[in-house]
């Protein structure tokens, strides 16, 4: 397996078909172009699922429907066994050629939903998951996910006198799903959105389930402008705090390697949700991005 | 496989299934509805049933699989107790609300704490307000009878909603009984395969599950409660077919006994009827005009039903195995809500046993007789305590 298997997914060849329009996302939300684009590589005939979340917030709104595929909502908890109630409720119907989507948040990801992930990726059903991770709970109104990144001020980590804000650092979610040993999981950011099409189009030719961790910027939640979230989304990729990579055959693959990464200050100075942050706290984030980038570099393969 | 076989009331079960043709099945295991869901593995490994088995990791997913298999139109089925049950109540109300026709069964079994794994119906009974119909058995022939009339039920256009069957842990999953079990050709003249216009489409895609706002959603909640009703209205046409096909029949959502004349009516659910009915004969020859209703469904509530079947009684004594916390037990706050709106004056009784698997023997109910000949207080009482009730 190969990522260049077959053409490459561009600007130019993508389709002007829209799935996803008429929802109530705030302006420059990074989630719903993920969900556009993963949509425009996938077409009409893909069953979507989403939890609650800001996604399914701004597009079931009766009778208000923002998709023009089949799409339903789960329970919070519940992605990874609606996937599999569609798979098997299509091969049991004996519909042929489809896609089956789940699109779920950092939260409904990696903490209420991990386990009903985990028991998808056990089933190994030929589905695709995608979290969008915008690094809390945007839809309840910015409080502290598993995947929130240390020294973020969210509404249940408030940064004042005594905080920092969020003291933890982001659940490894993308190793975590790996170590299922998954057929195909990778992360992504709008940031590099060729890159991510791609990646949704490799894991719509894996067979058995595959797994997407796309960062996906929140101008409300991040305190950002909204025309920031594309430039913001790259910037987190150069700076070595996010990072772009794949898991399949058994091994990792890091895809973009900075020779050096960017400074990360204009990063944290440019987002409300790190303003409070100091000096002490800039050499922490950094500490820990070079932590991952080690563990990273052991285990990858190739490049 | 069929004609008459010694099985337990799970077993039973997992044959309506089969001859239900369920094309999903998602389920978790918990004693006492384990066996259920082992059956129905080898039956689909043996290929005696054409169906997926999809290993969930828990109850919750074991729903939320179904649900996503019944948007597809599939026919789908769970069984669960207990904890269980209570583990996957979010997605009751869930798969009731976006009208999915799922049957589910679940071994009635305490809820901790304290813990006990023995049977009585705290479980599905505080769940009556999640939008499902709910069934109660009394043996292993209704019980499999039952798996093939609910997918009729919850599949009738003018229902389409998840059906509960509920079996007595153990005193119904666990005992054997000779059961005849119908022949496939009977269970498709009598079932037709799931069609519905209500599912995910390719040619004319649509979103389910999805959020109504303050305008309309009480209007949503009008339609699903309109729904359940309309279970009433269809249940003797499907019990008629299903006797015509099955040479057995079950009457509607509640099945009297010698209640034409009775003074004194005891109400039950589930497995605890035969030893009542047992009792009513033992009073009738003792010339006490004794009578006995068994509720089928819970929901919808059988009120009028109720009220005609006790016509000519001075009390009605509920027994049942559940009490709600700081109140009475739930029967009987919907039995006697119901008899408020009879026409004469009845006197009413609540007798909890049963609870935790605790045995109800005869002496017990004969003295929830006694104590409505004797118009005794009416206060809820606990029946068959090995301590005195001095506390
Ligand atoms: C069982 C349950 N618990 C809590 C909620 C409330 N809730 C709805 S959306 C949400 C946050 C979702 O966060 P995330 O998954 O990160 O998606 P986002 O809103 O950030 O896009 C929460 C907590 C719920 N709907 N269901
Ligand atoms: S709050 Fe953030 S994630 Fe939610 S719709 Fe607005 S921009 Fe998108
Ligand atoms: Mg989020």
């Amino acid at each position: 397996m190969t990522s260049e298997s077959t053409e490459r997914i561009n600007a130019e060849n993508i389709t002007e078909d829209e799935f996803f329009f008429g929802h109530k996302a705030c302006a420059g939300c990074g989630g719903s172009l993920a969900v556009r684009i993963a949509l425009k590589v996938l077409g009409e005939r893909t069953l979507l699922v989403e939890p609650a979340g800001c996604m399914s917030a701004v597009s079931f709104n009766y009778p208000q429907m923002s998709f023009s595929n089949n799409a339903i909502i789960s329970a919070f908890a519940g992605t990874g066994a609606v996937l599999s109630g569609l798979k098997a409720g299509a091969e049991v119907m004996g519909w042929k050629d489809y896609h089956v989507l789940g699109i779920a948040g950092d939260g409904g990801t990696a903490d209420i939903g991990l386990q009903a992930l985990s028991g998808l990726i056990d089933r190994n059903d030929d589905v695709i998951y995608l979290c969008y991770d915008n690094e809390a709970y945007m839809n309840t109104g910015i409080q502290k996910s598993g995947l929130t990144p240390f020294g973020t001020s969210t509404t249940t980590t408030p940064a004042g006198k005594k905080g920092k804000g969020n003291l933890k650092h982001k659940k490894n979610l993308f190793e975590i799903v790996a170590a299922h040993d998954i057929p195909y999981a990778a992360t992504a950011s709008i940031g590099y959105i060729e890159d991510f099409a791609n990646k949704i189009k490799r894991a719509s030719e894996v067979r058995g389930t595959s797994f997407i961790h796309v960062l996906a910027p929140c101008p409300t939640g991040w305190g950002i402008d909204t025309s920031e979230t594309v430039e913001v989304a790259r910037e987190v990729v150069d700076n070595g705090l996010w990072y772009l990579a794949e898991y399949y055959d058994g091994e990792y693959h890091i895809n973009r390697k900075p020779k050096e990464f960017k400074d990360i200050h204009s990063y944290i100075k440019r987002q409300g949700r790190f303003k409070h942050l100091d000096e002490e706290d800039i050499k922490e984030i950094i500490a820990q991005r070079d932590k991952t980038w080690k563990r990273l570099q052991q285990y990858s393969v190739g490049q | 496989m069929s004609g008459k076989k010694f099985i337990s009331g799970d077993e039973a079960f997992a044959q309506g299934v089969r001859l239900a043709k369920a094309q999903v099945i998602s389920a978790y295991p918990i004693t006492p509805q384990t066996i259920v869901v082992e059956r129905l593995s080898e039956m689909v490994e043996e290929g005696e049933l054409d169906s997926k088995f999809l290993h969930v990791e828990s109850e919750h997913s074991a729903l939320m699989a179904a649900m996503g298999a019944a948007a597809t139109g599939a026919r789908t089925f769970t069984a669960t107790s207990s904890q269980g049950l209570l583990y996957m109540a979010e997605c009751l109300t869930y798969v009731a609300g976006g009208r999915f026709p799922i049957v589910m069964m679940n071994a009635n079994r305490a809820t901790a704490l304290p813990w006990s794994i023995y049977g009585d119906h705290r479980d599905s009974l505080s769940l009556l307000d999640h939008g499902w119909i709910q069934i109660y058995t009394e043996n292993a022939q209704e019980s499999l009878d039952m798996a093939i009339q609910a997918y009729a039920i919850a599949e009738q256009e003018e229902i389409r909603l998840p059906v509960m069957v509920n079996l007595d842990g153990f005193v119904l999953t666990h005992t054997y009984e000779a059961v005849d079990i119908p022949t496939q050709e009977q269970a498709d003249a009598f079932l037709k395969p799931r069609e519905t216009w209500d599912k995910l489409d390719f040619d004319k895609p649509v979103s389910m599950a999805y959020t109504v706002g303050p305008d309309l959603n009480e209007e949503y909640n009008l339609l699903h409660h309109k729904a359940l009703l309309n279970v009433a209205k269809h249940i003797e046409n499907i019990d008629v077919s299903f006797e015509k096909i099955f040479g057995r029949k079950y009457g509607g959502l509640i099945n009297g006994y010698r209640t034409e004349d009775a003074d004194l009516i005891l109400i039950t659910l589930g497995s605890i009827s035969g030893l009542v009915r047992d009792v009513v004969d033992e009073l009738r020859e003792e010339g006490v005009k004794a009578g006995m209703i068994r509720i089928r469904f819970m929901r919808p509530f059988p009120a009028e039903e109720l009220i005609r079947e006790t016509a000519h009684a001075s009390a009605v004594g509920v027994l049942e195995k559940d009490i709600s916390f700081g109140f009475e037990g739930t029967v009987y706050s919907n039995v006697n809500s119901a008899l408020s709106k009879s026409a004469h004056k009845i006197s009413t009784y609540d007798f909890i046993g049963g609870i935790g698997g605790k045995n109800i023997s005869k002496e017990d109910v004969r003295s929830c007789f006694a104590a409505m000949q004797k118009k005794e207080s009416e206060e809820v009482r606990f029946i068959g305590l090995e301590v005195e009730d001095d506390i």
